[in-house]
């Protein structure tokens, strides 16, 4: 590949640019829905959801709660939990079979925040920067459940500038705007993507409730690659292609099946040669491989 | 997950275990940080008054997740969430009795909304709660101790007459009026705060604080004799004799 050439531009040649943008659309229209749906309260009085991402209420009936705010208070010594069990339930069931990381790139408020970091590391081509194990996200989540246990509070909810972001936007932001402000920085200069793709506890909590998740996206039509390397520039979890794209994965399958996926369909957008789709992934077996392309269709 | 494990076993042991060892103290100092900043933002200041039916503030720390459902259920302005830089825990639901006390609403809209019982639905009748305690924190200005008749804490308290009393004492001054003394009755203050906001001085001279900070409490030892004998129904010792009171001045 090479460097003067903009990522993605095979792409809207082949496929327009709406058809090259198609999931980034989406997921932008999908985060800020989910803002207008919070906000819509407070600014204009109307009240589809109450509360905000650590526990609302939708319609005055479904009750939607954060399961890893409601571990900590397990672990923290509350263990009476009411309605915010059935929430945190409903929530685990959805993202098990959605995938857990698609709160990542279609939900938390966070994600335009480090999306726009890398957006402005990638104009003023700054360097990688400090790129630890993906896997210190688990042991940041252990490290907060860790502390809830210790403290018997919820140690980490003082900082998490996740909830603070979400929180801050509906109730008020204080001084929460230093927080979103740090984790802007520290992608833009110390770590490239370094917030979602390896620090972040609610990206790793959520990440193993999907590991089993039956969406995913597949490398379906990888004979057909070019090796423009196109889906990796994009990604924001690169790791997780390989074992797909290469057939390098335990089963050889196209299924993308790392739980650091983020489902939030890049590849897909950036594919000129339509490799990559969503698909189910235990039905596999039984479902015969389309023969078009449904990739990139526009609709 | 076997692929990591693969590419793993391609790094040299000693890699393997600093790499392991370095994480490990990452995040043990990580965790320890985090507990501690946690412990220190524990304490809540004085003006902070959690809402009805809240638990005891190291039980309320550990079952709050901060959701803001009891915000936005509470009909007044009262409930806020505390903000990054506040001296309150981020994102726990707070009031401040002399900018909005609470209402104290019969159906209790704050409670029922709390979805994780960190508000105890246990509390159904809201002259139960307990949100703090109203304390004369200042004599030298209260109007009433000077003898004035402002009365406006006892008037606008929702438990008038049970939560505030006026006691009627001798006024020393004019030497033929009387001092109405606002007299606070922990038994029924629920510690809503519309004394506080009332109070007609710039500064208020009556406060909600937290009950910890108000409430003395007699040592486990002590006993009140005429308690005692009231409970008894008659004098403790027998056979016991009764003196004469030596009053001031040589009275009889």
């Amino acid at each position: 590949m090479s460097p003067s050439i903009h990522t993605g531009a095979a792409a809207i040649a082949a496929k327009g640019w709406l058809s090259a943008h198609k999931w980034l659309i989406l997921r932008r229209l999908s985060q800020f829905g989910f803002m207008s749906l919070f906000m819509a309260g407070p600014l204009a009085g109307i009240w589809f959801v109450k509360g905000n991402l650590n526990s609302s209420l939708t319609l005055d009936t479904l009750p939607l709660t954060d399961p890893l705010i409601l571990l900590q208070t397990f672990l923290a010594g509350h263990a009476v939990a009411d309605t915010a069990l059935l929430g945190a339930g409903i929530v685990a069931v959805f993202y098990a079979l959605v995938g857990g990381r698609t709160y990542c790139a279609f939900v938390c408020p966070m994600n335009l925040v480090t999306d726009a970091a890398r957006w402005l590391s990638k104009r003023l081509n700054l360097p990688k920067g400090w790129q630890p194990n993906r896997n210190l996200r688990l042991w940041v989540l252990g490290a907060v459940l860790l502390s809830a246990a210790l403290s018997g509070a919820l140690a980490w909810e003082y900082l998490n500038p996740v909830a603070a972001l979400h929180r801050g936007l509906i109730f008020g932001m204080g001084y929460t705007w230093t927080l979103v402000l740090a984790v802007f920085l520290f992608d833009l200069f110390v770590s490239r993507r370094g917030w979602c793709g390896h620090l972040c506890p609610t990206g790793a909590f959520y990440g193993l409730v999907g590991s089993f998740s039956p969406l995913r996206v597949s490398a379906k039509h990888r004979e057909a690659c070019n090796d423009c390397m196109d889906c990796f520039a994009v990604c924001p979890e690169p790791h997780v292609i390989s074992p797909a794209l290469r057939g390098t994965a335990p089963d050889g399958g196209p299924m993308i099946r790392s739980r650091d996926c983020t489902n939030c369909g890049r590849c897909i957008d950036v594919c000129a040669e339509n490799v990559f789709a969503f698909d189910v992934r235990y039905l596999k077996a039984k479902i015969v491989t389309p023969v078009s392309p449904l990739a990139g269709t526009g609709h | 997950m076997s692929t990591i494990n693969r590419e793993q076993a391609a790094i040299p042991r000693r890699r393997v275990l600093s790499a392991a060892a370095g994480t490990a103290c990452g995040v043990g100092t990580f965790a320890l940080m985090t507990t501690l900043f946690a412990g220190q933002a524990r304490s809540l200041p004085v003006t902070a008054l959690r809402p009805p039916g809240a638990r005891p503030e190291a039980e309320f720390l550990s079952a709050c997740i901060r959701c803001g459902l009891c915000v936005r259920d509470c009909p007044y302005p009262t409930l806020d969430l505390a903000r990054f830089g506040e001296e309150v825990p981020l994102g726990t639901p707070y009031f401040v009795a002399r900018d909005v006390p609470c209402e104290m609403c019969e159906d209790i809209p704050c409670v029922k909304a709390c979805p994780t019982g960190a508000l105890d639905p246990e509390l159904t009748n809201i002259d139960d709660a307990r949100m703090g305690l109203a304390v004369i924190t200042d004599q030298e200005t209260c109007l009433n101790y000077q003898g004035l008749r402002c009365d406006v804490c006892y008037r606008v308290c929702p438990s008038m007459g049970k939560a505030i009393t006026l006691d009627r004492r001798h006024n020393a001054r004019t030497q033929k009026h009387a001092i109405f003394i606002p007299t606070v009755h922990s038994d029924a203050c629920t510690g809503c705060g519309k004394c506080e906001r009332a109070c007609v001085l710039e500064k208020a001279a009556i406060r909600v604080l937290p009950r910890h900070v108000v409430k003395g409490q007699i040592g486990d030892h002590y006993r009140l004799g005429w308690v005692e004998k009231e409970k008894k129904g008659k004098a403790l010792i027998d056979g016991i004799v009764d003196l004469p009171d030596r009053l001031p001045g040589g009275a009889p």
